[in-house]
């Protein structure tokens, strides 16, 4: 009776620590991205896949749906200082890239909706906008700090990263080029 | 008596509960509502997302939003994460059960380490020597005469 006891004491404690560590791995990976690490290495991640809100109304954009064309990615959030900044800058590289089957989309992070669509109307931002109030994407893309964009080429790949604002229109030009250039 | 005692303890807690749910102050709501940038409670934080919704809170609470209307219209911009409290159904009440979970498991297992302990420390007055073969009989008769020697 004795042994048996001791024995089911042991196997709920190993149990106990085994539950533990998994959640401390499940923790650690959900921090972890491989796109910017693998970015860092000179590689080219696969952009992970997400289906979000349009800040139009306009039902979903998923990432899927703009397979084969290249996709500017920015990450943003109204109350971020640095995006007022690059607003304009962003938007004029639409306009500039426009009817050159390039796609911008911007993923409002962590934000209210109702700020969002007063930001997008103030700076006059006219290409699509996704909302992501929970931030699902924030981890997987690896964003650390708002803004950030990322370059997606019609594979699906990332081919870079600016972190912070954009505010030379010479460096999106470049990435864009990198992301239309064939693999 | 002590029914009536009861009832009123329980309706002395319950009011203030239900005034708070009712009338909630800023300060309280910024102490179970956490920043989803910074990860710390709103009270505690000065990122520009935790000052954003601050202000929200207090104009919810100016226009006369129960706690639960205000914390339900947070979840539903920012996701579950910003309570800093767990709700008690669904996923949450895992938070809520493994420390009871534990709890009680360290209770059981004290329990029976208890029982083990005293268990064998009555063994040790009285040794249980039920399972020693029984005396010659030859041999226990020698042991009677010589025990009756000194008595």
């Amino acid at each position: 009776m004795t042994q048996r006891l001791r024995l089911a004491a042991q196997v709920a404690a190993v149990g106990v620590v085994a539950a533990l560590l998994g959640l401390l791995a499940w923790k650690l990976a959900q921090g972890e991205s491989e796109v910017t690490s693998e970015l860092g290495r000179g590689g080219t991640p696969t952009a992970p896949q997400f289906a979000l809100e349009r800040l139009d109304g306009k039902g979903e954009l998923s990432l899927r749906s703009l397979r084969g064309r290249p996709v500017v990615l920015n990450f943003w959030a109204s109350w971020c200082g640095p995006c007022k900044d690059e607003a304009p800058v962003l938007e004029a590289a639409a306009k500039r890239w426009r009817g050159q089957d390039v796609a911008f989309v911007g993923v409002d992070v962590k934000d209210f909706r109702g700020d969002a669509r007063d930001f997008l109307a103030r700076y006059g931002v006219t290409y699509p906008n996704v909302y992501d109030g929970k931030g699902s994407t924030v981890g997987r893309y690896g964003v650390r700090r708002f803004p950030e964009t990322y370059f997606v080429n019609a594979d699906g790949k990332v081919v870079y990263r600016i972190a912070g604002a954009v505010q030379d229109a010479e460096e999106i030009d470049e990435a864009i080029r990198r992301a239309i250039a064939p693999a | 008596m002590r029914f009536a005692a009861a009832l009123l303890v329980a309706l002395a807690l319950a009011a203030p509960a239900a005034a708070s749910e009712e009338r909630p102050t800023p300060a309280e709501l910024e102490s179970e509502l956490v920043c989803p940038v910074c990860e710390s409670t709103l009270d505690t934080s000065n990122a520009p997302v935790a000052l954003r919704m601050k202000a929200f809170i207090r104009e919810r609470v100016a226009a006369g939003d129960t706690k639960s209307e205000i914390k339900s219209a947070l979840v539903d911009q920012f996701g579950p994460a910003v309570l800093a409290v767990p709700p008690r159904r669904g996923f949450g009440l895992i938070a809520w059960l493994l420390p009871l979970t534990g709890l009680a498991l360290g209770v059981v297992v004290v329990g029976a380490l208890a029982w083990r302990w005293s268990h064998t420390r009555s063994g040790d007055e009285l040794p249980d020597d039920s399972g020693a073969p029984p005396l010659d009989p030859a041999l226990e008769r020698r042991v009677d005469d010589e025990l009756a020697r000194y008595e």
